[in-house]
């Protein structure tokens, strides 16, 4: 159990700096999604705490404690890999024991640990096989057993479920969730998965370009996204994003609908949407052409363009919609679910 | 592939026979030889069937002092050193190319590729090239007529080096990683993982390895002039040019019988796990 704080880390290969003074403070319990894009340099962000990268400038430390030139085994943290890196050669019972033998933990209360572990994630009648005998989830299981009896400070997950098929992979994000809320152990989980990172975090951390654009609750990260990357990165289908213009605190979008509302800006704004906060309304400023429709049962999802535009809008729309592709749909919007942008820094207005 | 044409059944069957033939006819031939009384063997035509002495050569050769009139050790005495130092050589080119596999994809340091292509370099210096200065090394060394001398000039290996680290590399990185986390020390690690991992190529490198050291001719010859160092392979040539009398074929013939016996042996015991070493890819 330990709080991690990252400070200024920044990380270089040669001349070219993939991390740039990345901030944060993790509190002991917490589950931390680190998010991005790939090649945002998450991977790099978990692999520099675990140890297995070098920390080219910053500072890291676990539970109060500098870490920075520690080797991995000494900083008491456990990882889980996107491969499960088991040792094929072992058996599970081998793989699990391997980090304790090598502590020198007495043989009884590694057996013991072995079994306790094997109990809670239900692999207790595979003990005895070797990795390539067992299926994509129970090899995942079988690496988070290994992580779990070695009792660490921290655990580390790099991109688990990226191996496993759809249906296994919502399954096990449950039991990790529910797994690390038994444990309380610090954890922290990278994935390019947003409804992974959604559903798992008790906060995220949206990773861009080596940066972090926005750390905050999954909620927070919806219904505030601090910058554009955020906001089109967070929900899904993604934010629309509608070139505007802000004058005198009112906003008309490109085609010349004036929306209601305003912000503290002036010039070219972009005003974002998401496709479940538009409403139609015979009446409302957003006029969009039709194209096509997606049936996804619960709900529809209509793509069209901005009328007199090519600014791609998507609507997600309660039931069963139709109309002719070309016809004209018209929406409205309320103004707390507009989210505001300035065009060329991509923050977020103030409104 | 699966055809059920006869005429393409009886053709390949009669090229798959054509090929044994010609590879099992020089050892029946043998086997023939040696199974014959010294006198019948001296006339033509050579018999193509066995005869009954193969107990009488068996002994004499084994235990005897080989061919009569000539005073030379006892082939087992042969077998036992060809043994020794085929032993030494495949042993000892594993460990060191393992080692120095190890070292050069798992450690960063300074002219990392420098070593690797110079020990590549000495694949093109095999010791036929270089056997005068080695001899001279190994003579000033005072290994002349020892098991050291017969072997370490041969241990040096730039093939097994540069498998291993074929092998070495396809291990993904994950699994050192992993091993760090555990706390695993860069021993521990070669100790327990990686060499179980390689066990079939270590497997596959033995068997190639044995025969290589176990046909070494030139070599020994040089090295050894006591005959109590004298090697299998180097005796049969010897045999035939002992004394001015007609070369003795029934006990060279066994000799070379007994000398196929070890290779053989090593390729059957070992058959599993050479042919995985040589063709398995995936860790």
């Amino acid at each position: 159990m330990a709080a991690i704080i990252l400070e200024n880390l920044v990380k270089s290969y040669g001349e070219v700096e993939v991390l740039h003074h990345v901030k944060g403070e993790i509190t002991d319990g917490e589950l931390i999604v680190i998010v991005g894009p790939s090649g945002c340099g998450k991977s790099t962000l978990l692999r520099m705490i675990a140890g297995l990268e070098k920390i080219t400038a910053g500072e890291i430390s676990i539970g109060g404690k500098m870490v920075n030139n520690l080797e991995p085994a000494d900083r008491d943290i456990a990882m889980v890999f996107q491969n499960y890196a088991l040792y094929p050669h072992m058996s599970v019972r081998q793989n699990m024991a391997y980090g304790l033998k090598i502590r020198k933990i007495p043989k009884d209360e590694i057996e013991q640990r072995v079994n306790e572990a094997a109990e809670i994630l239900g692999i207790s009648q595979y003990l005895d096989r070797k990795p390539r005998q067992l299926s994509g989830g129970q090899r995942q299981r079988v690496a988070m057993g290994r992580a779990i009896v070695r009792k660490p400070q921290v655990f580390l997950f790099d991109e688990p479920l990226s191996n496993l098929d759809a249906k296994l992979r919502v399954q096990m994000r449950l039991e990790i969730r529910k797994l690390q809320k038994r444990l309380n152990v610090t954890s922290i989980y990278v994935t390019h998965d947003q409804v992974e990172a959604m559903t798992l975090g008790d906060r995220l951390m949206v990773l861009n370009g080596g940066v972090v654009e926005q750390f905050g609750t999954p909620i927070e990260l919806y219904d505030h996204p601090e910058t554009i990357f955020v906001a089109g990165f967070i929900g899904s289908p993604s934010m629309n994003f509608i070139p505007a213009e802000c004058a005198n605190g009112a906003i008309t979008l490109s085609n010349g609908a004036k929306m209601p509302g305003g912000a503290h800006a002036n010039g070219s704004v972009t005003l974002g949407l998401r496709p479940e906060h538009l409403t139609p309304d015979a009446n409302g400023p957003i006029r969009v052409v039709v194209q096509m429709f997606e049936h996804l049962g619960a709900n529809t999802l209509m793509h069209g363009t901005l009328d007199e535009t090519n600014v791609d809008v998507v609507a997600s729309l309660p039931g069963h919609v139709s109309a002719d592709a070309g016809s004209v749909m018209t929406f409205s919007a309320s103004a707390e679910n507009m989210h505001i942008f300035d065009t060329e820094t991509g923050k977020r207005v103030v409104k | 592939m699966i055809e059920n044409r006869p005429l393409l059944n009886v053709i390949s069957h009669l090229v798959l026979l054509f090929g044994i033939a010609i590879v099992a006819l020089p050892i029946w031939i043998t086997f023939v030889a040696a199974t014959h009384d010294p006198i019948r063997m001296t006339q033509a035509p050579i018999p193509i069937l066995p005869g009954s002495y193969f107990w009488e050569n068996f002994v004499q050769t084994l235990f005897g002092s080989g061919l009569s009139g000539t005073e030379t050790v006892p082939v087992w005495r042969m077998l036992a050193n060809s043994l020794t130092m085929a032993m030494m050589i495949a042993i000892g080119k594993i460990t060191i190319s393992l080692l120095s596999a190890f070292a050069i994809v798992y450690f960063k340091f300074p002219f990392r590729m420098g070593f690797f292509w110079l020990i590549f370099i000495t694949l093109m210096l095999p010791v036929e090239v270089r056997i005068l200065p080695t001899f001279e090394v190994v003579a000033n060394l005072g290994l002349l007529n020892s098991y050291w001398g017969l072997s370490i000039p041969l241990i040096a290996s730039a093939t097994a080096t540069f498998m291993f680290r074929q092998v070495f590399l396809t291990i993904p990185d994950e699994m050192l990683e992993s091993a760090r986390i555990d706390g695993a020390g860069p021993l521990r690690f070669f100790w327990d993982i990686l060499i179980p991992l390689s066990r079939t190529n270590i497997a596959a490198l033995f068997v190639i390895l044995f025969i290589y050291g176990w046909n070494q001719y030139l070599w020994p010859l040089l090295i050894t002039t006591d005959s109590d160092m004298t090697t299998i392979v180097m005796s049969i040539k010897q045999m035939l040019q002992a004394a001015e009398q007609s070369p003795q074929w029934n006990i060279i013939m066994m000799t070379a019988l007994l000398a196929m016996i070890p290779p053989v042996f090593v390729v059957i015991a070992m058959q599993r796990l050479f042919v995985q070493g040589l063709t398995e890819t995936d860790k």
